[in-house]
């Protein structure tokens, strides 16, 4: 576990960088971590799947896989490709301060 | 008062539950069992079809003969069910009115949602072998097959048996080693995970496996797109893997007529289930068991057999007004056929890794888990007829409970 500096806020972060603590997250951390991410600037629809991710793992108790989010969030896959290149729905998850998506079993 | 609980589902959760309720209710109990057809799957069986290694013919029964006297069996397709009246739509207009309501659906495979998997190519050069008739088709096709590029790919998570497409590659390899034609096929497994296996342990040992066997590995590959008349997967971020004949896993999604039912399933269909308690999100009176639920664990034969138990308990607690047990633990125990007459064999929970060490007793075994083995490939031949006559009846498989059982020095749950 790291301690990482994010706009003078302490935050917990697991080894690959996703928050252990969401509750530490604020939306003002979201543009730095994206920008550390190679992601810049944050659009409206970047946005978009935040909030969803977020109001997702509160709900569940777990971040969305990326066809959850393809089906739910209102933005097509392709399109969450194009957003957050590579893996969507671990890099969104990383912006929105919420720890690593389990994955399936 | 008479009490009527409606099972939909005659498979592996929906035969086990029903016989255990009618072992455990007087017949002030009514049971109705609902399934759509007539054709009781023994699903492990799949794997092996393929390979010549089981007959089709061998592993359907009637779902109906594996019932006891007592439950009513319905051949009928369920439009949707609405938990606020206690009530089941049929297709047909028909109402089942219900106190008690056990979803038991399975998961559905839903090929026609990845752009171009049943289009030009679909049962000449992709098969999947998680259903019987291309399972059937995908043997013909092997069987000719002696040059090229064969690929296998499980679309996304989550699927039956996470480890099956695993197996499907070792058993490709021996397959074609005894044909002698190995040399001239290029087996590559493509997964959308970011390893062999969602677990770690587990998947390290997966890995491993899969280097000795010569078969490559392509992970993080998320399948967006498959181009049958040019042989091609194309993942959402463009990249491509060619083959001459693919084996998909196509995606998976709880059973059609949840996502009608309001209120019942998640964004996949599955059906919104408590973790330890089997009861749905939706209403009090309605639980879900096995491959329907959207619970974290695998979807295995294995999991519903150990979630009957506390299905059965949960029922009668909430027939008796009692509160229910949260007892359920995630527990999964898969053999994974490694080929050349061999099986290794894990066993997890929601919490504990599949570790090292030996099953079903810590110390004495027999079987050796995580590890090679004669031993484990002849308890999965033999599980076959478990299946028939212990599981499905609905009895306890002596010595294997229903909670993982793990020593401290196989390490700390993660």
């Amino acid at each position: 576990m790291t301690s990482l500096t994010l706009e003078e806020a302490h935050v917990d972060l697991d080894a690959e960088g996703f928050f252990l603590q969401p509750e530490q997250w604020t939306r003002e951390m979201a543009p730095e971590i994206a920008r550390a991410n190679g992601i810049e600037p944050l659009t409206d629809r970047h946005w978009q799947v935040i909030d969803y991710m977020r109001s997702t793992y509160l709900e569940t108790g777990s971040g969305p896989t990326i066809r959850a989010l393809g089906k739910a969030s209102g933005v097509p896959i392709k399109e969450l490709y194009q957003l957050f290149p590579k893996g969507p729905a671990k890099l969104a998850a990383k912006v929105a301060g919420i720890p690593k998506p389990r994955g399936c079993i | 008062m008479s009490d009527r609980i409606v099972i939909l589902g005659a498979g592996t959760g929906g035969t086990l539950t029903a016989n255990r309720l009618r072992r455990a209710h007087d017949d002030d109990v009514e049971i109705v069992v609902i399934d759509r057809d007539d054709r009781h799957v023994y699903q492990p069986g799949l794997l092996f079809v393929p390979f010549g290694l089981a007959d089709p013919g061998e592993i359907v029964r009637a779902r109906g003969a594996q019932l006891h006297d007592g439950i009513e069996f319905r051949l009928a397709e369920v439009d949707r069910v609405e938990t606020a009246a206690n009530a089941v739509h049929l297709v047909g207009g028909e109402l089942i009115t219900y106190d008690v309501l056990v979803v038991a659906s399975g998961a559905a495979l839903l090929p026609e949602e990845t752009e171009g998997l049943t289009g030009p190519g679909w049962g000449e050069r992709i098969f999947t072998f998680f259903e019987l008739e291309s399972a059937t088709a995908l043997r013909d096709a092997l069987r000719g097959f002696d040059r090229g590029r064969l690929v296998i790919n499980p679309v996304d998570m989550p699927i039956k048996c996470p480890v099956a497409p695993l197996e499907f590659c070792f058993l490709a390899d021996w397959f074609l080693r005894e044909r002698g034609v190995r040399d001239a096929v290029e087996l590559t497994y493509v997964t959308p995970l970011d390893g062999a296996f969602t677990k770690p342990v587990a998947s390290e040992h997966l890995a491993g496996l899969l280097a000795e066997k010569d078969i490559a590995l392509e992970t993080e590959f998320a399948t967006g797109e498959v181009d049958g008349a040019g042989g091609r997967l194309v993942s959402w971020d463009e990249r491509e893997v060619p083959f001459d004949l693919l084996v998909t896993i196509p995606l998976h999604g709880g059973p059609a007529y949840v996502g009608r039912s309001p209120g019942l399933g998640d964004e996949l269909g599955f059906v919104a289930t408590d973790l330890h308690t089997l009861q749905s999100k939706a209403a009090p009176n309605v639980f879900a068991i096995g491959d329907a639920t959207n619970l974290p664990t695998s979807k295995a034969g294995s999991v519903t057999h150990f979630e009957g138990d506390t299905l059965v308990e949960n029922i009668r607690r909430f027939r008796d007004g009692e509160e229910l047990q949260a007892t359920f633990d995630g527990h999964a125990n898969c053999f994974i056929e490694t080929g050349f007459h061999k099986a290794l064999l894990i066993d997890f929970n929601y919490d504990v890794e599949p570790l090292p060490g030996r099953f079903p007793e810590p110390h004495l075994g027999p079987l050796p888990l995580l590890k090679e083995s004669r031993l484990n490939h002849m308890a999965k031949l033999l599980f076959q007829w478990v299946y028939w006559h212990v599981l499905l009846p609905g009895h306890d498989i002596p010595g294997v409970g229903s909670q993982l059982r793990h020593t401290a020095d196989q390490g700390e749950p993660r």
